[in-house]
């Protein structure tokens, strides 16, 4: 989608700016948030391509209007009501139980869950699959697909319909746009794919600079290479 | 955080607790594995993983030539993972630089949870375009003829930069390697200082100012 998130080339944000000795966490909602997220992941309620999905579908407006972990839980409460498994009001109930300095939620206590979650810290990460085989090899040219689906992908707006040369093969991944509705988890080819500054930003671009970037098989397609 | 708690509760950690308490009802997450979670990052997980990692490489070439060619697999040979690696390396003339344009991504796993300037809008936007700049407001000053490689991580790898060593380091222990690499070097904002004593050989060498 060409959404809000999709940020890379744009003018206007300004300098960075660098918190010094910044907390892992600003605040404890904040560390609350990230260990639900992983709670939810951990246990199949939404995957990784639906959960970025979730975010780059807030409203552009209050997306730079709202912190990371802002984002985060609007992603949680859009995704658990979407799928059915809490409800806005239920929310709002409990905010205001829970303001009133009652919490009705009986203890509950979950070793497997905990052990699920903290082997998420050190396992290999299983979006790597069996696919087809590649067909690109390193040094082909390719162009990337000019379109602008609806919805979530992972190839970038900047690179859209641009020449670029395979740098290297990743093997197959499971492949965003689709496992982010519902579409199925198949793996395809991934590659690391260079393209020049230039070819991305025209005159204005910085020398040296080349830009790669993970594409899927699905976003290119085989270019001559005199470019 | 304590310092809060005489002021009245916001409505965002409202809201989040609200959340968990749903979810504890409904029997999907137990407290104390939120706990656990967040203890992990708070105090196990960080910079100082990867620059066990780095120090490794620095010290051992054959572990560097592993690490390059399949950075998942060598990082779990010091007993780190959870996160598919690609390890990219500064060379003199090169210089990698990581970013993720489309949300945040970081080998947090490896390195802990990015700092905030790494998921701003102003480095998302700008570090694909215009590193050099970004890098000047970082304190990091290139050779012009230095190629600046910019990784933006758009798929499940996350990318780690492999500093350069700094010169004047030969006597140092793998420990005391480690202690110089810092979370920035390993995303490609800052460059590896020497030991304070060896300040004066890095500026001669133009490796840039603090």
């Amino acid at each position: 989608m060409n959404g809000i998130h999709d940020m890379g080339g744009m003018h206007g944000f300004g300098p960075v700016e660098p918190e010094p000795n910044e907390p892992v966490f600003h605040s404890r909602w904040e560390s609350r948030v990230l260990g639900l997220t992983r709670a939810c992941g951990v246990q199949g309620i939404f995957n990784i391509d639906e959960s970025r999905h979730a975010i780059e579908r807030m409203a552009p407006g209050d997306y730079l209007a709202s912190s990371y972990y802002e984002r985060w839980l609007d992603r949680n409460v859009r995704l658990l009501v979407e799928k059915g498994v809490i409800t806005r009001e239920e929310l709002e109930r409990r905010m205001a139980d829970l303001a009133a300095g009652r919490d009705p939620a009986p203890a509950h206590t979950d070793p497997d869950l905990q052990a699920r979650m903290v082997r998420t810290l050190t396992e290999r990460p299983h979006f790597r699959q069996p696919g087809p085989p590649p067909r690109f090899n390193a040094g082909d040219h390719i162009v990337t697909r000019h379109d602008a689906p609806v919805g979530h992908t992972r190839l970038p707006r900047y690179a859209r319909g641009k020449h670029g040369v395979i740098a290297r093969s990743h093997g197959s991944y499971i492949f965003p746009d689709t496992n982010a509705h519902d579409g199925g988890h198949q793996a395809h080819p991934l590659y690391s794919v260079r393209f020049h500054a230039a070819e991305l930003w025209g005159a204005s671009a910085e020398s040296w600079a080349p830009v790669h970037i993970d594409l899927w098989e699905r976003y290119l397609e085989a270019a001559p290479p005199e470019r | 955080m304590s310092h809060h708690h005489r002021e009245p509760e916001s409505i965002l950690s409202l809201r989040v607790r609200a959340l968990e308490s749903l979810l504890v009802e409904k029997r999907l997450v137990a407290s104390e594995a939120v706990d656990r979670i967040v203890s992990a990052y708070e105090e196990d997980i960080g910079p100082h993983n990867g620059a066990k990692v780095v120090a490794r490489a620095w010290v051992d070439p054959a572990y560097k030539q592993r690490l390059l060619a399949d950075g998942t697999e060598a990082i779990e040979e010091l007993g780190f993972g959870g996160v598919d690696l690609r390890v990219v390396e500064n060379t003199p003339g090169v210089h990698n630089l990581v970013v993720c344009t489309l949300c945040s991504c970081y080998p947090h796993a490896l390195i802990g949870l990015p700092p905030t300037w790494y998921k701003s809008f102003e480095y998302r936007s700008r570090a694909v375009r215009e590193p050099r700049v970004v890098l000047r407001e970082f304190g990091v000053e290139l050779p012009e003829n230095t190629e600046i490689r910019i990784w933006d991580s758009s798929a499940e790898l996350r990318y780690l930069v492999l500093p350069e060593r700094p010169a004047g380091t030969e006597q140092l222990s793998e420990t005391e390697l480690a202690d110089l690499v810092t979370r920035d070097s390993m995303i490609g904002v800052a460059v590896v200082r020497p030991p304070r004593a060896e300040v004066g050989a890095a500026s001669r060498r133009g490796a840039g100012a603090e």
